[in-house]
């Protein structure tokens, strides 16, 4: 029992430290990209290291209106729902650490967390800037929980279907191959939901209306310094990967290393299988969020608030609903 | 207070118009474009004084600016760096003895904090090769504050 609990320990802790190198490489190369988009050549990759460094060495500034408990305890409680989205992924030829704790549905409430923890802490701020941003934050929050919902319900329903119990992600099961014509149909419609309502859940452009820097001057940031904005920022680094991973799990959870035959092992732990699995993981992490991150956030400029609502509401929400229909009438009516 | 080298390769940057006639600002957009692209060396332009490192200031202080620029400075977090763009704000170019104004920046902040450290980019308006060589002397100022050598 406490070598079972020892070992979910550690498992914890290396997944907790690998992801935020990873989310910061991820964001490293982000920036890159965005630049060389742009013609620019653009920071070093290793630049989001160098800043998240510097944001621990400034000095931390609570302001004079602040609400100063919840004003430190929000950027840490972002930070840590993040690490603990990212214990219950299945990451590359790793089962979830916590699978066994959960469900899907909780990963669902998990995602709110850092959104919630942001504007928590924008309210607290005392900052009128800060009470703008943080109703901005949920308002959009509001807006693109019910596509995102939609979309990992309709993918338990697959689940549910094949006579898997429960609604964990414990199991890398391709969803593609469950559904007939009509449900790959609605699983694309699906994953073209899932992949708008990243921007929004990152807060990237167009949908960084809680952080707009040029019209709220950082928005639900603007009052945090030194080591609370390093929080965030990791924060942000760690669901980056997080969300990319829950798009993988849902809809690409394949590896590589059974097309290959005969890789070498070590011990007799299959350690060259497990390395091409979690590079094929990077690769497809790296693929979503050039898709939906990077190449949007150069394209598009920022819309409007209401904007974004109803284009979540509406347009992403019925995407995703007749996705869900459709996947419905397949499994349920055999097409 | 000791800093690493990672300090001075992560330097955010907010803006501060304090009277000036636009040019100078209109430079340091400039240094931002892809012709220049001083985000190679992690300088990012931030939208809040909380965030920022370096205070690009640009212009001579006006009276209606004064409490402005000190409420600014006050809120940013140490270490600081100034920056003064432009020679209004150096030694305030033509507006010399302009009964609206204050006089230049660096006079302005040594009595609110006499160890303010200045960077001084003067020009009208400097171009941006000389904002970028400045960003390299607010190293050089950071290197001063770092503990270890």
């Amino acid at each position: 029992m406490i070598q079972a609990i020892a070992v979910k320990l550690i498992l914890s802790a290396i997944v907790a430290i690998a992801s935020i190198y990873v989310g910061l490489g991820l964001k490293g190369v982000d920036r890159k990209l965005a630049a060389r988009m742009q013609g620019r050549i653009g920071p070093p990759l290793r630049q989001p290291f160098w800043d998240v460094s510097k944001l621990f060495q400034k000095e931390n500034i609570v302001p004079y209106h602040a609400v100063d408990w919840v004003f430190n305890l929000m950027p840490l409680v972002a930070f840590t729902s993040a690490i603990v989205i990212m214990l219950y992924m299945p990451i590359g030829p790793l089962k979830p650490v916590l699978g066994g704790f959960g469900d899907l549905i909780l990963v669902v409430y998990l995602f709110a967390f850092p959104s919630l923890a942001m504007a928590i802490g924008g309210f607290s701020s005392g900052s009128p800037i800060g009470a703008i941003g943080a109703q901005r934050e949920m308002v959009v929050m509001m807006s693109y929980e019910l596509p995102l919902a939609i979309v990992v319900f309709s993918r338990a329903m697959i689940l549910s279907s094949g006579g898997i119990e429960g609604l964990t992600l414990k199991l890398a099961i391709d969803p593609w191959s469950m559904v007939g014509m009509l449900g790959i149909i609605g699983l694309c419609l699906l994953l073209a939901s899932l992949l708008m309502v990243i921007p929004g859940e990152l807060a990237k452009i167009p949908f960084d209306q809680p952080e707009a820097e040029t019209e709220l001057a950082g928005g639900v940031l603007a009052e945090y310094s030194g080591r609370n904005m390093g929080m965030f920022y990791l924060a942000d680094a760690v669901k980056s990967l997080a969300i990319a991973s829950l798009v993988i799990a849902l809809f690409f959870p394949w590896g590589i290393s059974s097309y290959f035959s005969g890789l070498p092992e070590l011990g007799g732990y299959a350690v060259t299988a497990w390395a091409l699995d979690g590079a094929f993981f990077l690769l497809k992490v790296f693929l979503i969020l050039l898709v939906s991150v990077t190449v949007v956030r150069v394209v598009m400029p920022r819309v409007k608030i209401d904007r974004a609502s109803s284009f979540y509401m509406f347009t992403t929400g019925a995407i995703a609903a007749i996705g869900m229909l459709l996947i419905y009438i397949c499994i349920n009516g055999g097409f | 207070m000791k800093f690493n080298k990672t300090f001075d390769r992560a330097l955010w940057v907010f803006h501060l118009n304090t009277g000036s006639c636009n040019g100078c600002d209109i430079e340091i957009v400039a240094a931002l474009t892809p012709r220049y692209d001083v985000e190679r060396f992690g300088l990012k332009l931030v939208g809040s004084p909380r965030h920022a490192d370096v205070l690009l200031m640009t212009g001579p202080v006006t009276r209606a600016m004064a409490p402005r620029v000190e409420r600014i400075y006050r809120q940013t977090p140490e270490p600081k760096v100034v920056m003064v763009i432009g020679n209004c704000g150096c030694s305030t170019g033509v507006y010399y003895e302009s009964y609206n104004i204050l006089g230049p920046i660096d006079k302005f902040l040594k009595n609110i904090d006499p160890d303010v450290k200045i960077i001084y980019v003067p020009g009208c308006p400097p171009r941006p090769e000389a904002i970028i060589d400045a960003t390299a002397k607010a190293w050089l100022v950071l290197e001063g504050l770092r503990g270890d050598a």
